[in-house]
């Protein structure tokens, strides 16, 4: 139960996001216990723990779809009483979903733009009257998608609709909808999962650069993407931390190995 | 994740038609002067050719239409069911009825028109952020209510004309518009081939704002909430102002239609809106193809005209009315289910896969197949959560980030 000190840079930052000491029960369940965590900028943060630890509901706090009941959120410093899930891209923060949540009836190109709503500038009367700046203005839109497409290599499926393509092109079409909005801060919920082994590599040379422009949250299962990509790890457990330190130090905790790397071992092979 | 795939779009291979076709999405003001100028055009021409009754037909086809309009964008595009759009049309109707319940009443009918809409939007507003409090299909069941409700209102108060409703005067055909149906047609234009006139030009002007509003940000953000809830907040959409904004939108519609009825019928009753019409309105949207305003249009036709012409055939084929008109009710039924066997996603949606299916045949062996890394993903299985499945819809997509928030949501807030 070693409570190791945030490293040394994230403490010169003012954090994107910083959980502190939030508890959320289910009922008599206790999902998450007390946690904090704190994603500075430009920092690839890991959460990691054996199923049902409370990862998700941890996202879920962070993205206001479970309201803490005790604890504080801070976003770069200012206290937000309460999240709403839809003010978040405003923020600057997105996120992808475990289960992607592509819009169906929406092409490739149709679901980046609305990733990028945050940027739309024309209103709803300019949009009734079809107003020269609102044309312009989607021009921009589209130009601004296809650009992040064509940057996670999709560009081609632009016009598609999601449900005909193979699920590793549904996943970077996911990830450039989060993308396309230039978010500060991204939480990445399971990334890797149903890809190869091939396309995980890629996966963690792109977190890495996209950490040099954004701070990363990830919630993975795959332990080598993991240990490679992160610059520090929060690990869960029955709704506590139990470790927080760099990947070396997570790795040789026997906190974690005891809780969480026996166990997980036959998941991830 | 490298720069492989070229940023522009092949350019060479856009043809005339497509140079044609980017020129029209970004030039919206010619785009609507020509769709307006054709569709008036086709309106005139169509009205100086039928007579009367045929006018009074069309004018009914046009008020369906523009109804089914609306509720096209609530239904087809934002997934959300109204089961009282007949109801809302009463609120344009009666307001139009009030306004020119005298035959000295000079107020212009452009001012007419949008304060019916005006009021419709206003009850539209109530009902959506009612029914936008709870969660689910409570829009249904608060319409539902409202098609219950407004006939009984309208009998109940005398200041609404109670069973027989109220009279309304329709103001007189101004100069001008004799002038130049006379200078088309050489003879002055009949009282229905006005209101008809004016009920088109209802409609396009209607149709023209649907349209544009359904190819914005705006109805993209709609069916972004059809399609994924949790997704579209996460993208910054406040679910609650996409849902009540898409019912208010297809209130107006609903209003203008009721503006047109009034002076069409020129008795605004509480008989006029029963929850059949409310229906009806729901089965032209369904059978249109959900979301397109063009099948909208055309079921509206169906509609209108299929029983008149059964009836015809059915008199040249010795029935008497009653059979006919029996026949006629029949017929509709049969298009119905046709349609639904045939076309499961509406007309619209049939055409559109049969377009589909031809530019297929004709890409022939051009269409390369979807490759990207189906191959190499097919070996890889998920370590821990099943890869959302290939046909994940709003519903399944999300085991464990859509579902629970939901709930949970409630649960301890
Ligand atoms: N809405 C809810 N209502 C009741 N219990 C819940 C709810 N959401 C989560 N839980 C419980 O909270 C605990 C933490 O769940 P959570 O989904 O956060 O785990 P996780 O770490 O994401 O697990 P996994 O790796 O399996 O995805 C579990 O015991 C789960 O059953
Ligand atoms: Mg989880």
């Amino acid at each position: 139960m070693s409570s190791i000190e945030p490293s040394s840079s994230s403490t010169t930052d003012v954090a994107e996001i910083d959980l502190r000491d939030i508890t959320v029960r289910f009922g008599g369940l206790t999902a998450l216990d007390s946690v904090g965590l704190r994603v500075a900028p430009r920092r690839v943060h890991g959460v990691i723990g054996p199923n049902g630890a409370g990862k998700t509901t941890l996202f879920n706090v962070a993205c206001g779809f479970v309201q803490p009941s005790s604890g504080s959120i801070h976003l770069r410093g200012a206290a937000r009483a309460r999240l709403r899930p839809h003010e978040l891209a405003g923020l600057g923060i997105a996120r992808t979903l475990q289960g992607l949540g592509l819009f169906d009836h929406l092409t490739v190109l149709q679901n980046v733009v609305v990733g990028a709503d945050r940027h739309a500038r024309s209103g709803f009367l300019r949009a009734l009257f079809g107003s020269p700046g609102s044309s312009r203005d989607e021009r921009a839109l589209r130009d601004r998608a296809m650009s992040t497409l064509s940057d996670l290599g999709v560009a081609e499926y632009a016009g598609r609709y999601p449900g005909s393509l193979p699920y590793p092109v549904r996943k970077r079409v996911a990830l450039a909808r989060a993308l396309v909005s230039e978010p500060d801060l991204l939480l990445l919920d399971e990334p890797a999962s149903g890809l190869s082994s091939d396309e995980i590599d890629e996966l963690g040379q792109l977190i890495r650069s996209l950490s040099e422009s954004m701070g990363v949250l990830l919630v993975e299962h795959h332990m080598d993407l993991v240990m490679k990509v992160c610059d520090e790890i929060t690990v869960l457990d029955f709704g506590k931390v139990i470790a927080h330190g760099t990947p070396d130090e997570v790795r040789s905790d026997p906190a974690v190995l005891d809780a969480y790397l026996g166990e997980s071992s036959e998941e991830t092979s | 994740m490298s720069e492989t795939t070229t940023t522009t779009p092949s350019t060479d291979g856009a043809t005339r038609g497509q140079q044609l076709s980017a020129l029209w999405q970004d030039y919206p003001l010619i785009r609507h002067l020509v769709t307006a100028a054709i569709g008036l055009a086709v309106v005139i021409v169509v009205l100086t050719a039928v007579d009367d009754f045929q006018a009074t037909k069309l004018t009914e086809m046009a008020y369906i239409a523009i109804a089914a309009g609306g509720l096209t964008l609530l239904t087809g595009l934002n997934g959300q069911i109204s089961l009282g759009h007949g109801a809302l049309m009463a609120f344009g109707a009666y307001t139009t009825a009030l306004l020119y319940d005298d035959r000295e009443v000079g107020t212009p009918l452009v001012v007419v028109v949008l304060a019916s809409v005006l009021v419709t939007v206003l009850v539209g507003i109530l009902i959506g952020i009612a029914a936008a409090r709870l969660h689910g299909p409570y829009l249904a069941g608060a319409t539902l209510t409202l098609a219950i409700a407004v006939p009984e209102i309208g009998k109940y108060f005398d200041q609404l004309g109670g069973d027989q409703g109220l009279r309304l005067f329709v103001p007189e055909i101004p100069q001008w518009a004799t002038d130049i149906a006379y200078y088309l047609t050489g003879s002055d234009p009949s009282r229905s081939k006005y209101v008809a006139f004016l009920a088109w030009v209802t409609l396009i002007v209607v149709f023209i704002l649907l349209a544009n509003l359904a190819s914005s940000r705006i109805g993209r953000r709609w069916a972004a909430v059809r399609d994924d809830e949790v997704a579209a907040e996460l993208a910054g959409i406040d679910l609650t102002r996409a849902r009540v904004s898409a019912f208010v939108v297809s209130a107006a519609a609903a209003g203008a239609a009721g503006a047109m009825f009034a002076l069409a019928q020129r008795t605004v009753g509480p008989l006029g809106f029963s929850l059949n019409l409310s229906l009806t309105l729901l089965a032209i949207v369904v059978l249109g193809g959900l979301g397109s305003l063009t099948g909208a249009i055309l079921l509206s036709g169906v509609l209108v005209f299929l029983p008149q012409i059964v009836m015809d055939l059915g008199s040249g084929a010795d029935l008497d009315a009653t059979r006919a008109s029996q026949m006629a009710t029949l017929t509709f039924g049969l298009v119905m289910v046709l349609v639904i066997l045939l076309a499961p996603r509406g007309l619209m949606g049939g055409v559109r896969a049969l377009g589909l299916r031809l530019r297929a045949a004709r890409a022939g062996r051009r269409t390369p197949p979807a490759t990207g890394g189906s191959s190499s993903s097919g070996a890889a299985p998920s370590p821990t959560t099943d890869p959302a499945s290939p046909s994940s819809t709003a519903e399944t997509a999300e085991p464990d980030d859509g579902s629970t928030p939901i709930t949970t949501k409630k649960g301890t807030s």
